[in-house]
């Protein structure tokens, strides 16, 4: 292997291809009914469907009117009607019998569908069963799985993946990550290796090896070589923290939805907000997002004075040369020029949000929880965060970022920090502690620690797969995140007296200022490294275990060759991922000379994580 | 782009009327094969992408999928009497028994006549059940009804990992078991559990949901979630009586003050807001003229009350429900918190007099001296945050005590007097003309400065 020059990182798939899939499905299902017809959509799922199908496109396959689902009897000319739902939330439609019900007191008989995406449930059939309607209303299903955001990201749009299953404890999204694996491996596979770690990964393996198994193999040239399933919840530490790259920066302001942000008038510097799509097509943009912020203005300017100069190209120019600069510069500067003052106006305008909320000294807090430093003053940090009532969610990830890198708060804090937060923003969070507690967010210390002992002793004296389950109930007593521990053996958190050049990363922590490297980014570059989680073991068992590594084929496989797919890397996150993991990631890649595609079950951030725990949606 | 789309189409749909032609037992179809359907398409859109590679086991290993709670085994459970060696509580004893050729047995005969198939459409075992309900196909739960067959059913569901089904045989189990006996075999099944939970929580079934808690004696469970119901309480009346009924709930005992704290909350917020509206409608009080309130104070937190408080009830007597001080001793807020809200609140109302007395403490020969729980430059900040002048703020930034912290809010703030003044106690001439340089020429702080430096009586240090 030549290692003089380091190859480039290969090209990565045509993801494109998905979106033609789920758009030609949906045609599909329109034609199942045949006339015209309206589409009622669901909120959630109005910005995915943006971004596969248009309105001409509905249109063309007798698609009448398009309305917002709101949950009161329909005002409709067309006697079909058919209900684009985006899946559950039960709580949502469990109105729709009323809607059907209110049809047939007018003495209207409607035909109704509800196409669920990406998948129905039993129990919502079950529920228009017992309602009495279940034949009035026909369903489907629209696998609607894979929505690719950019060319390196993929999204299931499952934002409630991380409630339902981490905190509910529901296995119902577990097949759909194990069809939407599939349905990459068919595309774009085989895979031939596959690591991962988190109970949930494992279980969308094994639910996407029954797949492949049950389904029909072709041989074909892989694009996608390696995958990586993680679950979110091996790692929390790293979305609860700040985000300081510029896309996450932008994602923790703004809110990117569905790859597109809204720019508020005050980033526009005129009388009306604009939608922006965020993604590598924007030039810009490409360049900037996985930048530490603090590197972005310098970058902005230059690249203004850039521009500056191929304008200023004009004055010396005759006739003929000022046509040839209309026809083919100009167009190209108008338009980098427009993205360049819209970039400019969102980096001014998240300065002036932060240093209002003294960001400084927030990150400061931060990173010496990450540190394990000062964490007396970190906690009257937060007490008086909590005490001025500055944001709600602010001050719940401070606690949890304190539970999760201490393991536990100590019982005298957590009654007291618990009682203020409740003074300051409502008893009714009563509910959003035992959530918090329940998925290990955030917890007591456990009096002593016997615990630990009693795991450690009892652990020498049984074998191994025994010793696995006996963590899994000392976890469910205390879910301990060991991030301490953690942290020195994978040498997370750099020496804070070192000066850390944020214009040139040496590491992924500079994702963090330099203070923090993510552990589940971290975790993918060591198993890569080693090809396994060989060498791994102290740390998966801090990590509760639940770490596999498989190979395609018990034989032979070993002498492939090595194609350019072998090193494009397939990420899941079980869970959600954020912004600043993804940039993390684009680093390690441009290291090694691998290109990562992150698929995720929603891109989440502290905000959304913790909004999630909420339970006061009533 | 169209053509194309028609043409994928059209083939899904001749993949999927091939389908219904050779299994015509599916007279319903979850929408046929999802995933094979599109990856057939895709072969047609893009064939060009296929290449006839060398053909290798392409197979993955299983791996073990251990379940997310180790099972407790029960005494009352019957299942355990089926999994054998099930007292370790695993559930790999149970597809063991899938080995036992007593109860292969009644597996079904699968290479019948496909005409004599619909005859056996009720012997799939639970293993084929739950395939073919994860595959969306035909099937059916009648068969399972002895206890035996459907706690089969649900763990076989349980190791499928798949949540749809997994609820989907709750449901059965729900209308075809008293609750009481699955109540009782759910205990011992973690995973299940979590799923019946969920799915009760989904579809309201708040009673239900209430009796399984106290059936597992999840008493603490219980109370949150009948408390969580006053979230649906609308009028403010009946919501405090929901909560006063909550008080007597087998709460943890800080939740059960937390929770009386709700109830005293919510009934003060009541009387003090009829109060007020009626005060504020016949214009007899000042403070509601200058300042009309902006929403109304039921439902606010403990800290937004007393914030209101004093902003509108400054100075009441300790014993009325709406003074700061009754507020603070019935909510037991801490001296740092009720500073804080008292400052943010008189500060709003430029009532400086009243924040200068809220440091102010008297010792016992009767002089006065500023006390803060909180560092004064925090204080300062706040005061700042609202607009205090700068002949208030340099009060406060002359009582922070580390001295390069005074100066640079002194600076921050323009606070002349406190930096000339400090400089000169800290006989500091070098910084003191410096700083000369920095005012206005002319201005009351020059001279001051100039009159400082002229003075030969101070001894400079530099």
């Amino acid at each position: 292997m030549a290692h003089s020059v380091r190859r480039d990182a290969p090209e990565l798939p045509d993801f494109s291809l998905l979106k033609r899939l789920a758009r030609d499905q949906l045609i599909y299902l329109l034609e199942q009914l045949p006339g015209r017809k309206d589409l009622f959509i669901e909120a959630d799922l109005m910005s995915p469907l943006d971004r596969i199908a248009n309105v001409t496109t509905l249109k063309q396959h007798d698609v009448d009117k398009l309305y917002k689902v709101e949950h009161k009897p329909i005002v409709s000319t067309s006697d079909q009607t058919v209900r684009g739902c985006f899946l559950y939330p039960l709580t949502n439609w469990f109105l729709f019998p009323d809607v059907v019900n209110a049809d047939k007191a007018f003495g209207r008989f409607r035909r109704y569908k509800i196409i669920f995406s990406p998948q129905k449930f039993y129990a919502c059939e079950n529920l228009l069963e017992e309602q009495g309607i279940f034949g009035d209303v026909t369903t489907d299903e629209w696998s609607f799985y894979l929505l690719p955001l950019d060319d390196d990201i993929i999204s299931l749009e499952l934002p409630e993946f991380f409630r339902d299953y981490f905190l509910e404890g529901d296995q119902r999204w577990v097949r759909t990550a194990g069809s939407a694996l599939h349905l990459l491996h068919s595309v774009y596979g085989p895979f031939s290796k596959v690591y991962g770690i988190g109970r949930c990964s494992k279980m969308a393996y094994e639910s996407w090896r029954e797949q492949v198994e049950e389904g029909e193999q072709r041989a074909r040239q892989a694009e996608i070589g390696n995958v990586f399933l993680i679950d979110r919840d091996v790692d929390l530490v790293t979305p609860l923290c700040s985000q300081v790259v510029y896309e996450g920066l932008v994602d923790d302001i703004f809110r990117i939805k569905c790859g597109c942000v809204e720019f508020c008038p005050d980033v526009t510097s005129s009388d009306k907000s604009i939608k922006v799509m965020l993604n590598s097509q924007d030039k810009v943009f490409n360049e900037i997002r996985n930048e530490h912020f603090s590197q972005v203005f310098g970058f902005l300017s230059q690249k203004a004075r850039n521009l500056q100069t191929a304008y200023d190209k004009r004055s010396g120019m005759d006739i003929k040369q000022m046509k040839t600069f209309v026809s083919e510069e100009l167009k190209g500067l108008k338009q980098e020029h427009r993205l360049l003052s819209l970039h400019i106006g969102a980096s001014e305008s998240m300065m002036k949000k932060k240093t209002k909320q003294d960001f400084q000294e927030l990150l400061k807090t931060e990173h010496s929880l990450l540190e394990g430093f000062e964490i007396r003053e970190c906690i009257s940090y937060i007490e008086e965060h909590i005490n001025r009532q500055v944001s709600m969610v602010e001050s719940m990830r401070l606690l949890c970022l304190l539970s999760l890198t201490e393991n536990g708060l100590l019982p005298k804090d957590y009654r007291s920090l618990k009682a203020q937060f409740l003074q300051s923003y409502g008893i009714e969070h009563l509910l959003t502690f035992s959530n918090l507690k329940q998925l290990g967010l955030l917890v007591e210390q456990q009096p002593g620690e016997t615990l630990t002992v009693m795991e450690s002793r009892v652990g020498k004296l049984v074998n191994d797969k025994t010793a696995g389950k006996l963590t899994d109930a000392f976890s469910s007593l205390a879910k301990k995140s060991n991030f301490r521990a953690l942290g020195r053996r994978l040498n997370l958190v750099p020496k804070s007296d070192e000066e850390y050049d944020l214009r040139v990363p040496r590491d992924m922590a500079y994702i963090f200022s330099g203070a923090y490297i993510p552990l589940s980014c971290k975790l993918i570059e060591q198993v890569l490294e080693r090809d396994g989680w060989t060498g791994l073991e102290e740390v998966t068992r801090m990590l509760n275990g639940h770490e596999f590594a498989v190979t395609a084929g018990s034989n032979g496989s070993d002498a492939r060759v090595k194609t350019d797919s072998q090193r494009i890397i397939l990420v899941m996150f079980l869970g959600g991922c954020t912004f600043s993991e993804i940039s993390a990631l684009r680093f390690l890649g441009r290291e090694k000379g691998l290109k990562f595609i992150v698929v995720t079950t929603a891109i989440t951030n502290s905000a959304r994580l913790l909004e999630s725990m909420l339970d006061n949606h009533a | 782009m169209l053509k194309e789309s028609k043409r994928a189409v059209n083939s899904i749909r001749s993949l999927v009327e091939e389908e219904d032609e050779e299994d015509d037992v599916e007279k319903v179809s979850w929408s046929g094969e999802p995933v094979g359907s599109i990856s057939w398409s895709v072969k047609e859109t893009e064939s060009s992408i296929r290449s006839t590679g060398e053909v290798r086991d392409q197979s993955f290993p299983k791996i073990h999928t251990a379940p997310s709670l180790p099972k407790n085994s029960s005494g009352y459970s019957l299942s355990s009497l089926f999994k054998g060696k099930a007292k370790t509580g695993s559930f790999q004893s149970f597809s063991e028994s899938f080995g036992d050729p007593s109860i292969r047995n009644y597996a079904p005969e699968l290479r019948k006549p496909k005409s004599e198939y619909k005859d056996y459409v009720s012997d799939w075992t639970p293993e084929e059940t739950v395939k073919r309900m994860q595959q969306g196909k035909v099937y059916s739960l009648e068969k399972f009804r002895s206890l035996q067959d459907k706690l089969l059913l649900l763990d076989e569901a349980v190791n499928a990992h798949d949540g749809n089904v997994i609820t989907a045989v709750l449901i059965y189990l729900k209308k075809s078991l008293s609750k009481e006996i699955l109540f009782r075999e759910l205990i011992t099944r973690e995973i299940a559990l979590r799923h019946y939970i969920h799915y009760l929580k989904e579809i309201g079934e708040q009673k239900l949901l209430v009796e399984l808690f106290k059936s597992m004696d999840r008493t603490e469970d219980m109370a949150l979630m009948q408390y969580r119901d006053h979230l649906n309480v609308r009028d403010e009346n009946k919501k405090r009586d929901f909560l006063k009924n909550c008080l007597s709930f087998p709460f943890s005992p800080d939740d059960a003050t937390h929770v009386q704290d709700h109830y005293t909350l919510l009934e003060r917020q009541i009387i003090i807001e009829a109060n007020d509206k009626q005060v504020e409608s016949s214009g007899q009080a000042d403070i509601f003229k200058k300042y009309p309130r902006k929403a109304s104070i039921l439902n606010m937190p403990i800290i937004t009350t007393l914030y209101y408080s004093c902003f509108y009830h400054y100075g009441e007597s300790d014993g009325t429900f709406s003074s700061p001080a009754n507020i603070r001793k019935t909510f037991r807020i801490s001296d740092k918190q009720f500073l804080l809200t008292c400052l943010g609140a008189r500060a709003k109302l430029k009532a400086w007099f009243d924040v200068d007395a809220l440091f102010t403490t008297k010792n016992w020969l009767g002089y006065t001296k500023k006390r803060s729980p909180i560092g004064f430059h925090r204080i300062v900040d706040i005061l700042q945050k609202n607009n205090a002048p700068v002949q208030v703020l340099q009060d406060y930034v002359n009582l922070v005590e580390d001295v390069e912290q005074k100066i640079s809010l002194a600076q921050k703030y323009k606070c002349h007097d406190v930096i000339i003044n400090t400089y000169r106690d800290l006989k500091d001439r070098q910084q003191l003309i410096v700083y000369r340089g920095k005012v206005e020429r002319g201005s009351s702080e020059y001279r001051k400065i100039e009159e400082i430096l002229s003075n030969s009586q101070l001894r400079w240090k530099n």
